[in-house]
């Protein structure tokens, strides 16, 4: 009994310990930088100030927040209309076992190679005499190659591929667990495809979908190279802001500031989530 | 419109050459309580998805109504079903439940509040209107579903064994609620079991399913005290089944032997001399005497008791033959038979009163 208690008192502790080295004291970290002053020489002066706080009320700041988010949603909302149809067959179109398991593996693989060399690839296709364009030449659709590199477009389609699979999976393992006789049932009543999408299919799969867009929205916004180098760091997102006022312009206060913000942004998020799955009791499906 | 309300002519359906259902033909009439019997992978239910929609036949023609539903999708059947699993949608209150159907079709708010309403207070759940499924019992559960589906007030109402999941008490009760439900609304009920208690006690009409075919048709007295063949007379009650060497048979009588010993039965169904037959004998209609009850035991045969079983009701014997073929006998409490505690060995006497056994032709499983 009690090497028992010892055992769970251990593992509860080591625990506790892992997210306090790894997540609570670099967090702290980071608060504590962001409300101190920037130094000349050194990299930090050791002197209470909110003045990085006021200044991200700045309009410029304000803007790249709204781009941010902006770009954010539009990324989720296209994978969510990508993902969903794909969760949706495979989850429930009559395949094998094999068949699902293997369409499964095809979302996961391109996990398998580093994203940054897959965010490079995607410049081969889109730059000027890229895949894409040589192939939209040949087919006669354009006269002239499209400039899709160093736009906001690529980084959206950047973002989408990027991502696509965090939605796809928590979609899939909702629309999985449906219970399909509710599909049958709304039919017999007589529902058509489109009342069974809007009544029972969209209001049941609601936590796939929060879950799904949570776990693309909050990367959108900080995945800071796949705007650097499809975008061409020409727009400035919250990621990008991060990099460049560590790395760029040696501001650790300003950086950890807005580093801060968007944890809480993130936090709210993540907070609204819960919420709403408090509200149905029935979301425990994910 | 015609007093059928659904014809299926000649349906079939398969599944990847694995024959369901081999060339159904039943009609059934407006206001009908038809129940179709049979055990798990008769075909029942793939014939109520073949009514509901959700399966096309392969052959044969179904009309809804005297309107060929060839091709028409389940919503746009007058058909609703009652699913075994209750299906209730879960992120909707009761009242949205049983709404939804009216909605769907465009009802105005006014007429579908209206007729919610009554369709909850028909299964007496109108104070329940606001709580989520989840929140109701099984019982409960499966009456919000026969509302839900009874509502549109539909040509047939299809329920798929709808009563499997509940308990004993609730199902009888539950029995007793739905006929009288059929009762009130007039309309037409297709119902799956393969319970034949609730068959034969709540149905017009029992079909009995075997294999992919209707066995055979009726009401539920003939269906259990005259079965056409072996399949329905085994599958409907107990049955006590007695080897039948066929002597001599006539337009009127047959001469048999039975266990050793010479009957003459009415010829009823016209078996001719060269029949295989058997003799069927419920569990009720076997009597059961004590050696010292009795004195001409000219038409009776020699058993052992083997197990008791009190009833309450009933007192059922486990008896066995000399050759080893056991059979089963309820004994009801009267006043003509006091002795009805036997005990296990003791050796009795068995008989039927001449005319309440069923001739049957034999089949391969019986010989």
């Amino acid at each position: 009994m009690l090497r028992k208690l010892t055992f769970k008192n251990f593992s509860i502790g080591s625990i506790w310990l892992w997210l306090a080295i790894f997540a609570l004291i670099p967090n702290l970290l980071v608060l504590l930088t962001s409300l101190v002053e920037q130094g000349d020489t050194e990299l930090i002066r050791l002197q209470l100030t909110f003045a990085h706080y006021s200044n991200l009320l700045d309009s410029v700041y304000l803007r790249i927040f709204a781009r941010s988010i902006f770009i954010a949603l539009e990324v989720t909302f296209i994978c969510l209309l990508l993902g969903y149809p794909f969760a949706f067959i495979l989850a429930r179109l009559r395949l094998s076992e094999r068949m699902k398991s293997l369409l499964l593996l095809l979302v996961i693989i391109p996990f398998w190679t580093s994203s940054l060399i897959r965010t490079y690839a995607i410049v081969i296709i889109l730059k000027a005499k890229g895949i894409l364009n040589t192939c939209l030449l040949h087919l006669g659709l354009i006269d002239q190659p499209l400039q899709l590199l160093y736009t906001n477009t690529a980084a959206v389609i950047g973002l989408i591929y990027a991502l696509l699979p965090f939605m796809i999976l928590p979609l899939y393992a909702n629309i999985e667990k449906l219970d399909s006789r509710l599909l049958d049932v709304a039919r017999d009543l007589g529902a058509n495809s489109w009342q069974i999408l809007w009544k029972i299919l969209l209001p049941l799969t609601l936590p796939g979908i929060i879950a799904g867009s949570t776990l693309v929205l909050l990367p959108a916004m900080s995945l800071f190279y796949i705007s650097n180098i499809l975008g061409g760091a020409k727009t400035m997102l919250i990621g990008n802001l991060i990099e460049n006022q560590f790395l760029a312009a040696r501001n650790w206060p300003m950086g950890s500031a807005v580093s801060v913000v968007l944890t809480l942004l993130m936090a709210l998020m993540l907070l609204a989530y819960n919420k709403s799955r408090d509200n149905n009791v029935e979301t425990d499906l994910l | 419109m015609s007093d059928h309300i659904i014809e299926l002519i000649g349906v079939s359906k398969y599944y990847h050459d694995t024959s369901v259902l081999h060339n159904i033909n039943l009609t059934i009439k407006n206001g009908e309580f038809l129940t179709l019997l049979g055990p798990s992978g008769c075909g029942k239910t793939t014939l109520l998805r073949l009514i509901s929609g959700f399966e096309e036949p392969s052959n044969g023609k179904i009309f809804i109504g005297g309107q060929d539903m060839h091709g028409i999708p389940p919503n746009h059947r007058y058909v609703n079903t009652v699913f075994q699993s209750y299906a209730l949608f879960p992120h909707m209150t009761v009242f949205d439940n049983v709404a939804f159907g009216l909605r769907c079709k465009g009802v105005s708010a006014a007429e579908v509040t209206d007729r919610v309403h009554d369709a909850l207070k028909m299964v007496k759940l109108d104070s329940y209107v606001h709580r989520k499924p989840q929140q109701l019992s099984g019982g409960q559960q499966q009456r919000v579903a026969i509302a839900r589906a009874a509502v549109n007030k539909p040509l047939v109402l299809l329920l798929d064994e709808p009563l499997s999941s509940l308990d004993y008490r609730l199902r009888k009760a539950m029995q007793l609620e739905l006929k009288m439900l059929q009762v009130e609304l007039g309309i037409t009920f297709i119902f799956v079991t393969h319970d034949q208690e609730e068959a034969l006690s709540m149905s017009d009409r029992v079909a009995v399913m075997h294999d992919g075919n209707i066995a055979q048709i009726g009401s539920p007295r003939e269906v259990y005290e005259e079965p056409t063949n072996l399949a329905v007379a085994k599958f409907i009650g107990e049955a006590n089944i007695f080897e039948t060497e066929l002597i001599r048979a006539d337009d009127k009588f047959l001469e048999v032997v039975i266990e050793g010993k010479p009957f003459k039965f009415k010829n009823r169904k016209g078996f001719s001399t060269t029949d295989a037959i058997v003799t069927l004998v419920r569990p009720e209609d076997l009597q059961v005497w004590a050696l010292s009850e009795v004195t001409d035991t000219q038409n009776m045969f020699p058993a052992t008791v083997e197990q008791v079983i009190y009833k309450g009701v009933t007192v059922d014997l486990q008896l066995r033959l000399h050759n080893g073929k056991a059979l089963a006998a309820t004994q009801f409490f009267n006043e003509d038979d006091e002795k009805l505690d036997f005990n296990p060995d003791e050796p009795v006497w068995i008989e039927w009163v001449p005319g309440w056994e069923t001739i049957l032709a034999a089949d391969e499983e019986s010989m």
